[in-house]
């Protein structure tokens, strides 16, 4: 893998402007994608989100200010401009939200009849549909994703998971064979920044569908969604209390994770908060449902479609800029076919664009927080200075916003910081392998279990290894595929419990 | 005096720590020695259950499901002897006898899931994409288990049984009070040739090694029985450091129907789905 091109420490970070018009310099074969490759601007309208200007907290089924009047500004990661200014709610406001919900768990949720709680669920289902294209813009501007994943991703998933759940209202009966499920209480949900809308629906419909009240909150980098789901329960015909709102920063969540009357802390994010609420409902009769991180590995064997298994890792690691759970950020090649899989990566690398996120032909888009892009430069500095060989495509970036163009690294030992920590950002650290056994040991070797993908043609080769990856996710010739039936979630590290499918329901039932 | 020792990896060893305490019976002047366990007989453990993992996982259902029928039979073999210990341990003749019959029966219970807990709680997942997506359930790995300080043996059997049935290995500390039969079951998995350290056993004290069961950090479950709140609150804590899967069993009467059941082989299993293109 001598043929890419070295980067030096400075120039990966430099602003990426800077890096525009100078080709890498590659000896072999190459395609001239600047010239050939033009799209013309095709934005969407950042009106189409109508965001007001101010957002307040959602309890009660009523939009009320703080109780300390306190506000934080919202920004668009893409421009670094101020989109709206949110409620961050104080401890005081948590502790209402929580009785508002608890009252409604006890009061009327509890006392309706199930196939009336699954109504609301199908009608907000439907209400998500009537507004794809409100909510997509709204996840765009909020975390920087491009709009094509908005609206052909998220939005489409959001609204399936409560239409899936909307129908287990009144079947729970057949969902634990030998058992009758009943609803905890008080579910707490505690959601990333990285699909913000999803996260919301993976937790929400579950657990109302089981007949719990929920009290959400959202992360302060992106909440904008969640206020939205707010407003669309309201009209779904939810009553008061079922759903809560309680936007905030860390110390909104810490309240809201400590406050006795929840049953459940349903969470989404990095493995280190999951680990600190897993402690902090320790001596409680609290329980807690994670949806951690991961250094998911990729396996690609000689045998593989190569065009499609590098769709699949495109897929993989840099959908969402690469902030997703699941995201394939460790990839392993069988050493026979090492040498095409990196050109064949290196060319779709230049064939994506990294740009406006309201662009629909961007693949790529901005970072959602300045801390993050310094993180993700941070973690490719570190990469360089281990000696490695990397990457980065000939990419125009945006001078203002967090962007940062694709990487990829080669010749990636694994003791190296790029194979063990997670990077949240467009990173590919890329290894080689010669057997099986040599893969599935590398694969494995990390305290995290969230996913993983096979790509090979042999069928009795996929289901082996499939058996023997310890994640909770293997995606077979495919990455990063998510549906409202399906199970998805993390072994070791990687979390606790299940999202999605009947095996979602589990966590937010009682079974004894 | 009868001296007993620990089961590791498949075999009976002293304590490495050379330390002893003494069991006294309930009646009469019978007494025994037994192992006061150390951590480093915990992680000896832990590597051998380890070890056992990748093999008595990937075993085929129906084999393991054997295997513990095979155990049950041993363990009728034995039931002159547990009796006995039972007896030394506080029970009358009839209610140590009960208490045989009672594991004997656990036994078979478990044996009878180890092939059909699958089939009853996998999922082919109708995606709408067009994929072929189903999700099954994998052992969770190795399992540390702090038995029920009552019910020596069919606690003891009741706690294990559903662990192991389901494709995991784990090492159990025996009750502190009422460890005599924690080691002759050694005995029987062994007569029946569960391979060596699939499960383990230690004597010892909770007080002392509840830290390590919980922390170390190869070790993917921890089973709880009990009632102590602070020392459920140590469980939790410590299982947060690894995301380990924690269960928590508060049945005192363990001989009874409620106690058994499918849901305590799935407290160790993990759900894995696994999606596959179909060609349109």
């Amino acid at each position: 893998m001598k043929a890419t091109t070295k980067i030096t420490a400075k120039a990966a970070v430099k602003p990426a402007s800077k890096l525009t018009n100078k080709k890498p310099a590659r000896p072999e074969r190459c395609l001239d994608f600047k010239t050939v490759w033009n799209y013309k601007a095709s934005p969407e309208s950042a009106e189409s989100a109508k965001l007001e200007k101010r957002y307040e907290l959602f309890i009660d089924g009523k939009f009320v200010p703080p109780s300390d009047g306190a506000y934080f500004a919202n920004f668009n990661p893409a421009t670094e401009a101020k989109l709206c200014e949110v409620a961050e709610g104080s401890p005081a406001d948590v502790d209402r939200a929580v009785k508002s919900a608890r009252a409604a768990f006890e009061g009327v949720w509890a006392k309706l009849p199930a196939h009336e709680r699954g109504k609301c669920l199908f009608r907000l289902a439907r209400l998500i549909q009537e507004r794809t294209s409100e909510l997509a813009v709204t996840e765009t501007l909020d975390t920087g994703k491009p709009i094509r994943e908005s609206r052909a991703f998220e939005l489409p998933l959001a609204a399936n998971q409560f239409f899936y759940y909307a129908g287990w209202a009144d079947k729970l009966g057949f969902a634990f064979p030998g058992r009758r499920p009943r609803p905890i209480g008080v579910v707490a949900g505690v959601i990333s920044w990285n699909f913000p809308l999803l996260m919301a629906a993976r937790k929400l419909a579950p657990a109302l569908a089981a007949g719990n009240t929920v009290v959400l909150k959202p992360s302060k980098t992106a909440p904008l969604a969640a206020l939205k789901l707010a407003r669309l329960a309201e009209e779904a015909g939810f009553p008061p209390g079922v759903v809560n709102v309680v936007t905030g920063g860390k110390a909104t969540g810490e309240a809201l994770v400590a406050h006795e009357g929840v049953a459940l802390v349903s969470f989404a994010g990095a493995t280190e908060t999951g680990k600190a609420i897993g402690k902090a409902l320790a001596g409680t009769a609290r329980r807690c449902a994670l949806e951690l991180g991961g250094k998911n590995a990729y396996l690609i064997f000689e045998d593989s479609a190569i065009d499609q298994a590098v769709d699949g890792i495109v897929d993989g690691v840099f959908l969402n800029q690469g902030p997703v759970l699941s995201a394939s950020s460790r990839l392993y090649v069988q050493e026979s076919i090492a040498k095409v899989v990196v050109r064949k990566l290196r060319d779709r690398l230049e064939t994506l664009n990294v740009g406006d996120p309201l662009d629909k032909n961007t693949d790529v888009g901005a970072l959602p927080t300045r801390e993050l892009l310094q993180r993700v430069q941070a973690h490719v500095k570190a990469g360089l200075a281990e000696g490695v060989t990397s990457y980065q495509a000939d990419q125009q970036v945006p001078k203002k916003g967090f962007f940062h163009a694709p990487v990829l690294f080669t010749d990636v030992a694994q003791s190296h910081r790029l194979t063990q920590e997670e990077v949240f950002g467009p990173v590919l650290a890329i290894q080689t392998f010669r057997t099986a056994e040599e893969a599935i040991e590398k694969a494995n070797n990390t305290p995290s279990g969230m996913a993983s993908g096979v790509w090979t043609d042999k069928g009795s080769r996929i289901f082996s290894i499939a058996r023997q990856l310890k994640t909770g996710v293997v995606w077979a010739n495919a990455y990063n595929k998510y549906d409202p039936t399906s199970p998805a979630g993390g072994c070791k590290e990687s979390g606790l419990g299940r999202d999605g499918g009947l095996h979602g329901l589990a966590s937010y039932v009682e079974l004894n | 005096m009868r001296n007993y020792g620990i089961y590791v990896d498949g075999k009976f060893n002293r304590t490495e720590s050379g330390r002893y305490f003494q069991f006294r019976a309930a009646q009469g002047d019978w007494a025994a020695n037994l192992c006061n366990s150390s951590r480093k007989d915990f992680r000896d453990a832990v590597t051998a259950a380890r070890g056992a993992f990748a093999k008595w996982s990937s075993a085929a259902p129906a084999a393991r499901g054997q295997l513990l029928y095979q155990v049950a039979e041993a363990l009728e073999g034995r039931k002159a002897q547990l009796s006995e210990e039972l007896q030394h341990q506080g029970l009358t003749a009839a209610a140590a006898e009960a208490e045989v019959q009672a594991s004997v029966n656990r036994l078979i219970y478990y044996a009878g899931w180890a092939d059909k807990f699958q089939q009853v709680f996998s999922s082919v997942n109708p995606v709408a994409s067009s994929h072929y997506n189903f999700s099954v359930l994998e052992p969770v790995g190795v399992v540390s288990i702090l038995a029920p300080e009552e019910s020596p043996l069919v606690g003891l059997v009741s706690a294990i049984a559903p662990v192991i049935v389901g494709g995991n290995s784990c090492v159990v500390l025996a009750s502190s009070s009422r460890p005599l039969c924690a080691v002759t079951l050694g005995e029987v998995l062994q007569s029946a040739g569960l391979p060596a350290g699939v499960v383990n056993i230690l004597t010892g004290f909770r007080s002392e090694l509840l830290g390590q069961f919980t922390s170390h950090m190869d070790v993917n479950g921890v089973l709880y029985c009990g009632e102590a709140a602070e020392e459920l609150k140590t469980v939790r804590e410590n299982a947060a450091l690894n995301v380990k899967r924690v269960s928590h069993s508060p049945r005192a009467d363990s001989s009874a129907e409620e106690a058994q059941g499918p849901y305590a082989i799935l407290s160790f299993q993990e759900v894995k789905t696994t999606w596959h293109p179909i060609a349109t």
